[in-house]
Formats: C-alpha cells, structure tokens, sequence
C-alpha cells in the first residue's frame, strides 16, 4: 500500500503552500493525493458488476436457485469475514460463531415467537453484533496465535453448547419445525427458491453497502492503518483497541445476519454452523479471492462452490486432494489471491502500454 | 479412590501421547512464530508407517515405532527447507491456509493410499493384559505412560545439558542475539523440526490404541495439540508438559463426571487461562 505510508504525508507537505493559494483562488483543483483519495469511493462501473450477474443468473439459471442462494448467502457471510480479517487484520478461525448465533437466533425465533422473517433477521444482527461486542472487548487485547486459539475456543464452546442444549436446539438432529411467514406477507417460500434468492440477494446487497461505507470512511482507512501498522497508529494516538471492538461488532452483526437468512431460506438450523469446517471454509474462500479487496466476497464463493460441487460429486478424495495443492500455491506464488494477480496483471500491463507509448 | 486413580491413570496416559506429539510444534513454533496448523499429520503418517512395518512387515514394535519416527523426520526435512521455510515471514493468515492445504493434502493421499476407515491398530501381545496400581490398567496404557516421562526426561537432558540444546534455548531467547554470537539458527531451526516430527510421528504410533490413526486425524486432534502448544507456551519443554497433564487428566475427569457437557469445559478453561495469561503458562509475556 505505498499509497497510504510516507509517501502521501511528503505528498502533502509539499502541498501545502499550493493549498493555502488555493484559499485565494477557488477554482483550483485538490491536489492529486487528495483527489485520489477522494475518488476511491466514487461508485464506479465495477460496483455495477457482481450485482448484474446476480440479477441475470436469476433469469438464466431458473433450476439452480437454491444453489445460488447458498452462494449468496456465503458471499455476504464471507463479505463480513473480510472487514475483520482483509481489513482490520483481525485472524480469526471463529468467525462462524457469529453466522451460527444469526441462525440460531432466526430459527429459535420462528419455532417458538413468530414466524415474520425480517423481525428474526434484526434480531439475528443484534444478538450476533452483541457477542460480537461482549467477545471482542475480551478478547482482542491478544493478537496472533494467542487471538487465533482465543477465536477458536469460542466457536468450540458454542459448538459444545449447541450440542448439549437440545432442548433450545435441538441437538445433533438440529433445529426442526423452521416455518416462515411469507416475505413482507406478500412473497411465500416457493420450493425452486425464487424468494429465497431474491431475499438474500437483497440482504447480500445491504452488507455490502454497509462493508462499502465503512472501508472508504476515514474509519475504515484507520483500520487499513492498524493492520499494516498497528504500532505506528497507536503512536499516532489512534484509539486501536475502540477501533478494532467497533468493526468486529460490525462485522459480527453482518456474520449474524448471513446466518439468520440462511436459517430462514433453508428452514433448518443445524449444529454444523458452529463446525470449524463452517469458518475455515470462508476464510479458503476469502484468501483463494484476495482478502481486503471488498469484492473477493464476490468472487470466492462462487469459485469455491461451484467447484466444491462438481469435484466431490465425482470423487471427494481429489476434491481435498486438488483444494489442498491450490491452497499450497495460492499461499505460495499468488499473494493476493485471484484479484492480487489481477491487479499485477493490470499494473504490468499499464507499464508496457506506457512504455511502448514513450 | 479407585475411580480417582483410573481417572489419573488414564488421563495420563492420554497427556503423554498428547505431549510427545505437541512438543515438537512449541519448540519451532517458539523459534519461528510459524502458526503450522498441520503439525498433526506427521503423527498420523508415523501411525500408518509404523502399522505397516509392525503388522505386515512383521518388525519388532519398537523397532518398528523407531523406524517410522526416522523416517518421517527424514520425509520432514525437505517439507521444511522446501514448503515452510519460504512462509516465515508471511502473515499469520496465510501460514494458516497454507496448513490447512497441507492437512488437506494429506487427508486425500491417507485416503488415497489407507482407505477411508480407521486403522486397524494391534499392539504387541505380550502388552494385551491388565495391571493393577490401585485400579485395573491396561498394561499399554502404562508402558505409555512410563514412556512418556522418559521422552520427557531425555528431552530436558538434552535442553539442559547437551550444546545443542544450549544453542536451542538461545535461540527461542533472542534468536538475533544468538546469530551474532555466532549460532547457525537456520541449522538448528531444520534439525528442531526434524525432531519435533519425528516426535510427533512416534506419539501418533506409539497413541494409536489411544487416538484412532484415520484420514482425518490432523483435524481430529487439532484443537488438543493447539491447546497443548498454546496453554502451555510456545517455546518451552515444561510448558507443553504442564498443559498436557492438565488437558488429560481434566478432559478423562470431565468425560468421566459431565458426559453430559461434553468437552465445553475443556475449551472453556482453554480460553480462561489464554486470557488470563497470552503468552501460555510458561511463555514469556
């Protein structure tokens, strides 16, 4: 990120006379660190995209709804993964923790209060963000193994917990008797998952909006900073902790909110959401994607999915055997993920269109 | 009393297997900070290598555990120069995926080469009968146990006594420190690693009565060996030791009185002392 070290702070000093000419004379323009930082948030045309080929594989896969939804689902649980460990720098092998309270808390809802399905999604953010707060004032004082063994701890407390509570969950045989109200009382549950997909693209769409506010607000450029230096922010008297228990609680609340859509869309609460697979699977996705990009969300888990399906549908054991290796290399010779290549590719392509051009 | 003394017992004989696989991981760990999440598939290939050597090979058993513990520390050298040493410097999250891949990696070829069950796991005849120390043991679990304490032994002569160790101690100290005195950290780092390994293989082997040796064995017993490394503190050999102690004995206790809760309390101490002490027991904060 050489955009956001020394670079820009000599940028602005010797910018600085130019600014205070540009006091007496309006029409001039910021100068082009500040313009660049400005323009990062402008909507621009690859905002557009994901949410295009959402709206069009509507229409184009009319069979594969239910799948579709699952891949919706994963992209705005994985989406909250990537504001706390792409941004934040917050490792965490527990996120599923909060996807499993969302659900929990959707399901529990509709067996036993009602069955009106955006009640039990506020109440899943809620409760979710909540244990995202009470947990995250705990346990981010720590930082590297210590907070990864701390994240995971939690999620096996709650998988035992979710385990032994039969009463409230069911147990191993899961939560049953999930019946939702229709949408807004309008849109019932249709079997091919017409509503379901419709619903969850909606509520993948406000995540990302709150994810997309947050990483181009001035708070989320702090965050950017204390992950890449956590000791210079404090120096510079940044409230790190504050910062980092705020979009953890975002975060969690957002993790709640895939959990609780997912409960509703499925009818089922199983006590798999606790499993570590649930939570290792997403951060596979966020990092085969590039983490810290905002739209890896998008591309992960349909990679991921579409090809978990078709692989272990032939075989499992290549299926483990070939997500291993790309793992391996990803890690390896890919940092960044899918779009950290792509943007090299861009960046080598820019350098030879300039130089070619000279 | 009995109950007591069976409950010790056997939590200890759990504790051992638990540390000699673990032990190897809290050293590199304490010299590398590498988060290797797959340290666990050492010991579940030394349980499949030492399996074949014992039961179709027909080689003694303890032959047959020591050659298997050789041979994955041979297998581990050019894992680490080749696979691990390029990630030392990369973040915690990318040394994590990166283990996962490798345990996943290692799933699909046990899979591939074992089959999917269990192993079929037969110790030695003359270690089939019971012994009775104010409660009625299994004879194995016993030799394990006695086992255990002379690994841990040796291995604390070695840290106290030997130069390697000497270098070792060092270099989990102040590793910068220790090069500028002239010590070879690389060296000892890949020589560590063999070890910590070979250990683990034979923990694998020598507990395989104890943890079922399956494909999945690496993300079997994940949580215990990270609560091992992570409770005890990197770095140390008393540390892992301590932890595991607790860990077995506690986890037979609990599985004993509150089957009905499960491991919950388990995990529940493991986030009470994390938070209570960062570092581990022992660790330096």
């Amino acid at each position: 990120m050489s955009d956001l070290g020394v670079s820009d702070e000599v940028d602005r000093e010797r910018k600085r006379p130019a600014l205070s000419s540009a006091d007496v004379a309006p029409a001039d323009l910021p100068p082009p660190a500040v313009a660049a930082f400005i323009g990062r948030s402008r909507l621009r045309f690859a905002d557009a995209v994901p949410w295009v080929v959402i709206a069009a594989a509507y229409f184009m896969f009319p069979k594969d709804l239910n799948l579709g939804t699952q891949i919706l689902v994963n992209v705005l649980f994985v989406l909250s993964l990537d504001l706390a460990v792409g941004y934040a720098g917050i490792v965490t092998l527990g996120h599923g923790a909060f996807f499993g309270i969302g659900a929990y808390c959707a399901g529990i809802i509709a067996v036993r209060w009602t069955g009106e399905p955006l009640i039990g999604v506020v109440a899943a953010m809620l409760l979710a963000g909540a244990a995202g707060l009470v947990s995250g004032a705990i346990i981010l004082r720590t930082r590297g193994l210590t907070l990864l063994m701390l994240t995971f701890g939690l999620l096996l407390m709650l998988e035992e917990a979710a385990n032994r509570a039969a009463w409230l969950t069911g147990g191993t045989d899961g939560l049953s008797g999930v019946t939702i109200a229709p949408l807004l009382s309008v849109w019932s549950w249709d079997f091919l998952g017409h509503t379901g997909y419709v619903y969850s693209a909606v509520c993948a769409l406000i995540g990302f909006v709150i994810v997309r506010t947050i990483v181009f607000s001035p708070f989320g450029r702090s965050l950017r900073g204390i992950e890449e230096n956590v000791t210079r922010m404090a120096a510079i008297g940044a409230p790190v902790r504050l910062r980092l228990i705020a979009v953890y609680t975002i975060s969690a609340a957002i993790a709640g909110l895939a959990g609780a859509v997912n409960a509703q869309v499925t009818q089922f609460v199983g006590v798999h959401v606790f499993s570590f697979e649930l939570s290792g699977t997403a951060l596979i996705m966020l990092i085969l994607a590039g983490p810290g990009r905002l739209y890896g969300a998008f591309i992960g888990p349909p990679i991921y999915m579409i090809a978990a399906q078709s692989f272990s549908d032939r075989d499992p054991t290549y299926w483990t055997l070939w997500l291993g290796l790309l793992l391996i290399t990803v890690v390896m010779f890919g940092r960044g993920g899918i779009l950290g290549i792509a943007s090299r590719i861009r960046d080598r392509v820019r350098v030879m269109a300039r130089t070619a051009r000279s | 009393m009995t109950v007591a003394i069976g409950i010790i017992l056997n939590g200890l004989a759990s504790a051992m297997i638990l540390y000699i696989i673990a032990v190897g991981l809290s050293v590199t760990m304490g010299i590398m900070r590498f988060i290797n999440l797959a340290h666990g598939v050492f010991a579940m290939i030394g349980g499949y290598l030492a399996a074949y050597l014992f039961q179709r090979a027909d080689l003694p058993f303890a032959l047959a555990l020591i050659l298997a513990s050789l041979m994955v520390a041979a297998i581990s050298i050019p894992l680490e120069r080749l696979l691990y040493a390029p990630l030392y410097r990369a973040s915690e999250l990318e040394q994590t995926l990166f283990s996962i891949g490798l345990i996943f990696v290692a799933v699909a070829g046990a899979r591939f080469f074992f089959g999917p069950s269990p192993l079929n796991f037969t110790v030695p005849e003359s270690l089939h009968g019971q012994l009775y120390l104010g409660a009625r043991m299994p004879t194995y679990r016993v030799v394990v146990i006695a086992g255990g304490m002379v690994i841990f032994g040796c291995l604390w002569l070695v840290m106290e006594t030997t130069n390697f160790g000497r270098k070792l101690r060092a270099v989990v100290e102040n590793r910068r420190m220790a090069e500028a005195v002239g010590i070879r950290s690389e060296r000892l780092l890949v020589g560590t690693f063999a070890l910590g390994s070979g250990l683990a293989a034979f923990g694998g082997a020598f507990g395989a009565e104890i943890l079922p040796i399956r494909p999945t064995y690496a993300f079997d017993q994940l949580n215990y060996v990270l609560i091992v490394v992570t409770v005890g503190g990197m770095g140390t050999l008393t540390g892992p030791f301590l932890a595991a102690l607790l860990l077995g004995i506690t986890d037979t206790a609990c599985k004993y009185f509150l089957p009905e809760f499960g491991a919950f309390f388990i995990f529940a101490a493991m986030v009470a002392i994390l938070l209570w002490r960062p570092m581990g027991l022992l660790g330096r904060v």
